[in-house]
């Protein structure tokens, strides 16, 4: 089949097809950008903070500002740890996925004008490890003589520290950080002396400076004592809605004047990405409505195209072409139209994607995107254009003859 | 004859309902997908305090060596540090001032079987309440004499009149917090700036001030921060005293200036009190200090997440395509009806009423595509509402605006799309068609 016949119909209605063209250009630069914002944002909050999370929850805990809180907290930390089903239970400044927290800087050299890396800041004693259910890839973990207890308001500087794998990495690419000296922010050294295979920042949010660091994070050898503990609690599998309850009551039995909320990792992962849930949930469907719209589109210009070439159709029936010629004549002009509408918008994809990386923090959008997006429009158009191009195909020859 | 044309629309319209049909929910669907976002955008991008958004600055003072600050920085902390905040104060350079901080105190309910909570606790100064226009139910702000006295004074929000003293006038009443008797002094209408301009570092959407007490109380009673603290140096001692010396900025500061004038003065005072702690030798750079008003404060912060302005870029692009594909099918209507108008031009149409007829035929799709939008948006909102979280959809609704908007937008889109359709109408040759359709 030739392209002369499709082209010189097309001519003569330039306009319609120039709308096509218009709305799948816009279309495809649209859903590959959202398909791209999608993408990250699914696997964004899909990543795992390296914490045994179905057994994992927290105790936010407000006390009365008393004398001895020392004792106190070691009392309720002991109680709990104590409670049957609890595997262990640690008192920490910050946790995964809670949504702000401690950060600060990592350098090689105590006069370091730019620090080597930024991460995120956990206190623990030597049962962190445990209770968050992170793996030790290399070196150890904290002794119970290493711990020690930090006040309000205190500033932790500590001697060891043990790092992510990712904080590993970035500070000492070869892979040789065990054993390190590091600063954390200021003159006192540090040694690297265990690294975890993955232990995620508290904040989540996708963008923003704190997403680009997400994945480095220390821990270093301290019990926070203060009027607002957070109780970590890691629980023998399948315990834990229960566990959750009998905690709240060991803690309340000790002070009946404590404030607490409780938290599953998993509860704190659902509320942390309900953002990123939402936003994925509207760009599929306003992406999925584009394309449905566009469809239609398709099918209601190419009814009235057939409308408008019935006599011309009838007398190429009558001059031999087979219903399939004319069916693939519609065919064919679509996938010109869509086709051209896919280069135009693919070119558009692109400059609104480095637009909006620009302003909006946005992801930059990979090529198979961009193809992949043109194919489904490819597609989209086939599909839309086959009814009224069978509606076409049946048109008899003798139309020819008879007249409109 | 406008009924007339009214009629022949709704026959044309009736005639080929599946065209009519796409075009409406074309239309519809664009409009609503549209004012779904807009509406959102707009909530989070109101003025908060339209009457006074131009009177009230926010002060910035540059505490940290030009040294500390990172590439494409501007030097300044989004906050003051204590000490800065009470040479504000004492200053009383403005009309009125406050320094404000974010803490929680814990309300321990008589009745036992109400649970304890922590509720936010805005510490202020007594002229907060009249520089944000604070509306009062009952009672009043306390005194300045009440500040300079660390008084243990509060003024409640209604949602807390309303739990602990079930809406009545509880001025002059105690109110345990803390485990300390507190005097009540006044309570508030409800009230709920959005967003929470004058302090966007706790959820610029979120949950407002439950309790207002005198700053001063709070910083003797070392209640602590609820926010976020920026320190460029480390502290001289790790407490509360040594918090209070450092150079870490935690403290929100608000001045009211009525006039230009006004404003330009304390430009000039800050420069003037930025350049005394070079002089005392605490500053080893220039002075350097900036003020700005509310809405220049909520830009400069960025509060919109870019999530929002992504989501209506995109639902701009929506619109836009729905709009094509109704100017198509518009086309695809009116030149499927070339016949019918060779008919009326040659018994005598002129191209006016031409132009009337299928401009009114495209002001009916526009107002059916613009209610059923409205429906659309509705139920968007809802659903928007139920998919994001609170602190970032809030109390997105549809006002009488937004209602308005969505159906003038509706008419205006389609009007518009329906030019070029219109106009190929009304250029139809009669004798073409008449010898076409013979």
């Amino acid at each position: 089949m030739r392209i002369h016949p499709i082209l010189a119909a097309m001519t003569r209605n330039k306009f319609g097809a120039i709308l096509i063209v218009a709305q799948m250009a816009v279309t495809l630069a649209f859903i590959t950008n959202s398909f791209a914002l999608i993408e990250q944002r699914v696997a964004w909050s899909a990543r795992p903070t390296g914490l045994d999370e179905a057994n994992v929850f927290v105790i936010r805990v407000s006390t009365e500002p008393h004398e001895d809180l020392e004792a106190r907290r070691t009392g309720e930390l002991a109680a709990l740890r104590n409670l049957s089903g609890v595997l262990d239970a640690y008192i920490t400044n910050d946790y995964p996925l809670q949504g702000r927290g401690w950060s600060g800087s990592v350098s090689l050299s105590p006069d370091q004008k730019t620090p080597s890396a930024q991460t995120a800041h956990y206190l623990g004693d030597e049962h962190a490890l445990n209770t968050l259910g992170v793996t030790l890839i290399a070196g150890r973990n904290f002794t119970p003589e290493e711990v020690t207890t930090v006040r309000d308001d205190a500033l932790p500087t500590a001697r060891i520290l043990i790092v992510s794998k990712a904080l590993a990495n970035t500070l000492f690419p070869k892979g040789d950080a065990l054993g390190k000296t590091v600063y954390k922010g200021g003159a006192v050294p540090a040694q690297i002396v265990g690294i975890v295979d993955r232990l995620q920042g508290p904040n989540f949010a996708a963008t923003g400076r704190f997403s680009t660091f997400a994945e480095n994070s220390i821990i270093t050898p301290h019990r926070p004592i203060n009027q607002y503990p957070d109780f970590m609690v890691r629980v023998q599998p399948g315990h834990l809605a229960e566990v959750m309850r009998r905690a709240e009551q060991t803690l309340l039995k000790l002070d009946g004047e404590m404030i607490l909320s409780s938290v599953s990792m998993e509860q704190a992962r659902a509320k942390a990405y309900l953002g990123n849930r939402g936003l994925v949930t509207m760009l599929l469907s306003i992406s999925t409505a584009l394309l449905l719209v566009t469809g239609f589109g398709v099918v209601g210009l190419t009814s009235y195209w057939v409308t408008l070439r019935r006599q011309q159709i009838g007398i190429r029936r009558a001059l031999g072409a087979t219903r399939l010629n004319i069916l693939q004549h519609f065919q064919r002009e679509n996938l010109m139209i869509a086709a051209t509408g896919a280069l135009v918008g693919a070119i558009l994809a692109v400059a609104m994607n480095l637009w909006m990386v620009q302003r909006f923090e946005m992801v930059r959008m990979a090529d198979s995107q961009v193809l992949g997006g043109a194919l489904l429009l490819l597609i989209l158009g086939q599909i839309a254009v086959f009814l009224p191009a069978r509606r076409a195909a049946s048109i008899p020859p003798a139309l020819a003859t008879r007249g409109g | 004859m406008f009924s007339y044309y009214f009629d022949l629309a709704l026959r044309s319209l009736k005639r080929n309902p599946v065209l009519t049909g796409l075009m409406i929910a074309a239309i519809a669907f664009g409009i609503s997908a549209c004012m779904t976002t807009l509406t959102v955008f707009r909530a989070m991008s109101a003025d908060p305090i339209p009457t006074k958004s131009h009177q009230l600055f926010a002060p910035q003072i540059q505490n940290s060596a030009p040294t500390e600050t990172n590439p494409g920085d501007d030097g300044f902390a989004s906050q003051l540090t204590y000490q800065d905040a009470m040479a504000l104060m004492q200053a009383h350079a403005a009309m009125r001032q406050s320094a404000l901080y974010l803490t929680d105190l814990a309300l321990r309910p008589t009745d036992s079987a109400q649970k304890s909570t922590y509720e936010f606790t805005r510490a202020a100064f007594s002229e907060f309440f009249g520089m944000f226009d604070v509306p009062f139910q009952y009672g009043s702000a306390w005194s300045a004499q009440e500040d300079a006295d660390h008084a243990a004074v509060v003024v409640l929000s209604s949602d807390i009149n309303n739990r602990v003293f079930r809406g009545q006038d509880s001025v002059g009443k105690s109110i345990n917090l803390n485990k300390e008797t507190y005097r009540v002094v006044g309570v508030l209408k409800p009230w709920k700036p959005i967003p929470h301009f004058y302090d966007l570092h706790v959820l610029p959407f979120g949950e407002s001030d439950a309790l207002f007490i005198p700053f001063s109380h709070a910083i003797e009673k070392h209640l602590i921060m609820d926010g976020s603290m920026a320190c460029p140096t480390t502290p001289p001692k790790p407490d509360w005293e040594g918090k209070l010396q450092s150079e870490c900025t935690w403290v929100q500061f608000w001045v009211e200036l009525p006039t230009k004038a006004d404003a330009d003065h304390y430009r000039a005072f800050l420069n003037n009190y930025a350049s005394e702690q070079r002089g005392t030798g605490r500053f080893t750079w220039p002075a350097h200090t900036q003020l700005r008003d509310v809405p220049q404060w909520l830009a400069y912060n960025a509060i919109i997440p870019n999530e929002v302005n992504i989501l209506i870029m995109v639902s701009l692009g929506f619109l836009l395509v729905c709009l094509m594909n109704a100017m198509g099918l518009m086309l695809a209507k009116i030149m499927g009806r070339a016949g019918d108008i060779g008919v009326r031009r040659a018994l005598g149409a002129s191209r006016r009423a031409i132009l009337s007829q299928f401009l009114i035929e495209t002001a009916v799709v526009g107002v059916a595509g613009g209610l059923l939008g409205l429906l659309l948006t509705a139920v968007g909102l809802l659903t928007a509402r139920s998919l994001l979280p609170t602190d970032f959809v809030l109390l997105t609704h549809l006002d009488a605006i937004d209602t308005a908007a969505t159906v003038v937008f509706a008419i205006a889109g389609t009007m518009l799309a329906g030019l070029y359709p219109t106009w190929r109408a009304m250029r139809v040759q009669p004798a073409w068609q008449l010898k076409a359709a013979q």
